[in-house]
Order: C-alpha cells, then structure tokens, then sequence
C-alpha cells in the first residue's frame, strides 16, 4: 500500500488500531475495554504463572491428539469415499450434516458421557476438525485426472502403487487444504471444549476471570489465543503454497 | 511368439470391404500382425454404440494411424487394444495372446499428456520402469537417453508446468518408448500443441519410428498428419464405426521434410481421403 508515496507495510493497520485501542481504553468509556498497554502488561504476568502454563500445556496436548485423530482417520476415510461409490453414498450424507451443524450443542453429551476431563476436550477437537478433512480429501479423490489413473495402469501399476503414487499425491492440495481448514476448526473445537468443560486449562481460567470481573485478564488470554490460530494459519497456508506449486495444474 | 495367419484363412472374420473401394486392401491380408482386432464391438453404459464389429490386423514394424471424424470411436478402440476399455464383443490378440488388461509389451502416449506434475521430467520418463521395479539408476540411466533421443536434453530436472504443451507430450513419448514396448499407442497425441510444434514433433516421430523398429499406433484426426507419418492409415467411418478403408502409405520417408510435404504422392494421397471423406462432411 502506497500513501503519500511512502510504502505502508501491510502490518502498519494493525498499529492503527492498537492506538485505538489504547485510547478507547484510556477514555475510560466502559468497563469492558481496558487500555491496550494494561492489557499487555498483564499479559506478561499471566505468562509468569504456573496455571497459565498448565493452560498451554492441557490446550496443546488435546490439540495434538485431537487434530491428529481427525487427520489420520479423516484422510483415509475421505480418499475411500472419493474412490468407492457405496461408501460414500452411506457416509456422504452424515458428513453433510455434521459439517453444518453447531457442534457446541453436542460438547454437553460428550461431556456427559466422558466426564470432564481432556479426552471430553479431546473429543471436540475432533467433532470440529474431522468433517471438512473428510471432505476435501474426498474433493481431492474426485478430481484425479482421469488420464493419470489410465496412464498408472496402462504401466502397471498396482493398487498399492496407484494409491501411493498417483492418487495421494494428485489429492494432496485438496487434503492439505482441508487439513488446514480442520486444524483451525481444531483452534475453536479446543478453546470451546474449555470454556463449556470450564474446570480445566483456559476454560478454568477464564472461568476465574469472568466470575471476578478481571477484563484485562480477559483480554490478555483473547490475545493469546488469537495470535495462536492466525500462527497456525499462517505456517499452513505456507506449506500449502509449495505443495500448491508442485502439484501445478492438473490438466 | 508371432501369430501368422494365412490371408483370408477362416479364423479371420469379414474386415475392409475389398472392391467397395478401388484401393481398399483388406487388413486380413497383412500376414505378420502383431496386433490382431477381431470383431470387435463396444456399446458404452448409456446406449452409446461407438463401434461396430471392427476387424483389423495391425502390421509389426509400421506406424498405422486410426483417422475418423471426431467422435467415430478411435479413442475407445485404442483404449480397448490398450486394455483400458473392456470390448462389449470381440477379443484383441496381441503377440497372438489375448488382451485381458494393459501388458508390458503395450505403452500408451496420452492426447493431454498424463504426466505428474509433481515429479520432474526425468522421473515422468523412468516412471514406467519405476512400477516394474527397476533400479533407479538404471531407469534414470534408459530414461535419460529417451529424453534425449525426444530432445529434451537438459531439462530433465524441470517439472511439467515449467514446459511447453509440445515439451510435455516429448516427455510422454519417451516414458513411453522408455519401458521398451513392442507397442506404442498414441492418442493424438499433437492435438493439444500448436502447428509449428505439431510439425517439428510429427518429424521427430517419423526419426524416432526409423531408429526404434517398434510397432505405433496413431490416432488423429488430421488428413494431413496421418499420411506424413504413417505406412498405412485405417479410415474409420462415422459411429457406429466401421473401417471404411485401408491405404498403404509409400512415401520416401528419409530426406527434407519439405521435400516430403510437397511430394505429388503425398499431396494426391491427402486429396484421395479428402474426397472420400467429404461426404460425410457435407
Ligand atoms: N466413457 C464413455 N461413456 C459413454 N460414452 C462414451 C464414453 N467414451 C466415449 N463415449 C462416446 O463414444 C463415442 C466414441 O468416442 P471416442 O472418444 O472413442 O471417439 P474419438 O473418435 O476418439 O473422438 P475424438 O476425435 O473426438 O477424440 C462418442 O460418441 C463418445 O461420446
Ligand atoms: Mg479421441
């Protein structure tokens, strides 16, 4: 962006509307806002605590497990719809329902049925993410080139080598896509799952700072989870670029 | 092993039909064919009859072009000759053995190139070898010298969207022609490449077919090509399709291409088929 014939670097809104931010709260207007730089600063202390750590810890470790349930069982279960039409005509359906419902409404029974631990919080990570895995990676499955399919057995190839070979990596900007689409659902599916488990991780936290009003408090943990999904976005959004660049055009 | 049927024997059901056309040689006549057709129909899923009880013997050694007017059902014999498409009658022989599936001693150049585009040109080439199992040095070794033999030397690290449409189809060729294929089938394959390319590919094609002794078969749609490059073209007529008639091809084949292009054989050649086709154009 050009202003003035000065080169604005495209972080530059973003300080924009952190003054803003700073004067709103400063002015005192509500309650709810308070400064930016008192949010920072609390920001710094709550990363010195023990339970803000535990927090991390708890939302990284169902993160991981949780997104790395519904990409090993998503993946597979996507390529099998797109390549075996009974399949998909038995699962299509409940994948489209899932994939549009409010998810939040079922944490409640996951929670009933598995109390209130990390396999609850484990359990919606998955609910969120798998969906659209399943999805693209059947997308993916579906847009093979036909041509690549002849030519991969007019040379032999077996089963195994077909799907290897041809079909996996033919898919893989579609499943990479989705993957990327799964884990940021994953960011909602592990941050919901606290707030509505609310006895461990940021669901407890937040749960303390809300009961006693502490809005900076608040605000510093929206900060940080914020800056976690756009992180998360960012890296896959790069990896998908190059892969994106190898698998060129598809004819 | 080489089937050798003697001309007209009864094993050989009722192909071209000699005497409705004053030059129309009948396929049963070729003693040697490597690739034999026999009655071979196809009625695609919905109703769709693409051809009709199509008899042909495809000589060992020449390139045999496929021409018919689009959508006659050149694709789906050659898909059915490759293995890919299964005949709703007739059976193919190859080397005297039956067509169950695609075999070894068959390799197929694609019309919109079927390379992966997330391999380089020298694993598209060596990827025939690469499912058989060969070593890699040694595919990459064969491979290599098909890419030169194509010229493409020195791209052999490019990946396929860093090359032109007529680059691309060299690659297939020489994937093709690297897993040593008594049977070379081409599905026009300069269709998608624009006439200049076509051009130079087409004389590359003739230099090729002189160097590797291989048996091609060719389908296009072009008059033109098809007499350049072929030793004998099979006109197939409209679906449900029917060979409509044989014509050997003897043209002086070494020399200046335009040579070769402007010679009165060739011209008349190309007028001939022209005029038999033209009816069904009009
Ligand atoms: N998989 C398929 N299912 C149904 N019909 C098909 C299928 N493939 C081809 N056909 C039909 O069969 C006929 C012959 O098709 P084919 O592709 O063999 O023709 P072609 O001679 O190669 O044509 P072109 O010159 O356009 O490539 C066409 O009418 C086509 O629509
Ligand atoms: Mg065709």
């Amino acid at each position: 962006m050009l202003i003035g014939g000065y080169r604005i670097p495209a972080m530059a809104s973003l300080v924009v509307w952190a003054i803003v931010w700073e004067i709103v709260g400063r002015a005192d207007l509500t309650l709810l806002i308070p400064p930016l730089s008192a949010t920072l600063v609390r920001l710094a202390e709550i990363a010195g605590t023990e339970s803000f750590w535990e927090a991390v810890g708890i939302t990284a470790r169902t993160f991981a497990a949780g997104s790395a349930v519904a990409i090993l069982v998503g993946v597979p279960v996507g390529i099998l719809m797109g390549r075996v039409p009974l399949l998909d005509r038995l699962l299509l359906p409940w994948v489209n329902v899932f994939i549009s419902a409010p998810l939040s409404a079922l944490v409640p029974v996951i929670m009933a049925i598995f109390g209130f631990g990390e396999t609850t919080i484990v359990l919606t990570v998955v609910l969120f993410a798998i969906w659209i895995v399943i999805l693209d990676a059947r997308a993916g499955t579906q847009s093979i080139s036909p041509s690549l399919v002849e030519m991969a057995r007019v040379y032999g190839a077996s089963r195994w080598q077909a799907f290897s070979k041809i079909y996996v990596l033919s898919a893989l900007p579609e499943i990479l896509t989705g993957i990327r689409l799964g884990l940021l659902r994953a960011v909602k599916g592990v941050i919901i799952g606290q707030l509505l488990v609310s006895v461990v991780g940021f669901g407890r936290l937040f749960e303390i700072y809300s009961s006693n009003f502490l809005m900076e408090h608040m605000w510093a943990m929206l900060i940080v989870l914020f800056g976690l999904a756009f992180l998360i976005d960012t890296l896959l959004g790069a990896i998908e670029r190059r892969v994106d660049y190898f698998a060129g055009s598809r004819n | 092993m080489i089937t050798t049927l003697p001309a007209g024997s009864a094993g050989m059901p009722p192909s071209a039909h000699p005497g409705r056309f004053g030059d129309g040689i009948p396929a049963a006549a070729a003693p040697d064919g490597i690739v034999e057709v026999r009655g071979i129909s196809k009625t695609y899923g919905g109703g769709v009859e693409a051809l009709n009880n199509i008899s042909l013997t495809f000589p060992e050694g020449a390139l045999t072009s496929l021409l018919g007017p689009s959508g006659c059902g050149k694709t789906t014999l050659l898909k059915i000759i490759a293995g890919l498409v299964a005949p709703t009658a007739g059976e193919i022989l190859v080397k005297g053995r039956r067509v169950t599936g695609p075999g070894p001693e068959r390799s197929f150049v694609f019309q919109d190139f079927a390379l992966m585009p997330w391999a380089t040109v020298l694993r598209n080439a060596a990827f025939g070898l690469e499912l058989r199992g060969v070593a890699r040095s040694e595919r990459e070794a064969v491979a290599e010298r098909y890419i030169e033999a194509v010229g493409l030397k020195g791209f052999e690290h490019k990946y396929p969207h860093e090359l032109s449409g007529g680059m691309r189809q060299r690659v297939g060729l020489a994937r093709a022609l690297a897993v040593n294929a008594d049977v070379v089938m081409m599905d026009e394959p300069f269709s998608a490449v624009d006439e200049q390319t076509r051009r130079r590919f087409q004389e590359d094609l003739l230099r090729l077919v002189a160097q590797e002794r291989k048996t091609f078969l060719f389908v296009t749609h072009s008059i033109e090509e098809a007499v350049y490059v072929s030793n004998r073209i099979v006109l197939l007529s409209r679906r449900p399709s029917r060979v409509q008639r044989i014509i050997e091809i003897d043209l002086p084949r070494d020399g200046d291409p335009d040579r070769i292009r402007r010679h009165p054989d060739y011209l008349d050649t190309v007028e001939d088929i022209w005029q038999g086709l033209r009816h069904y154009v009009e």
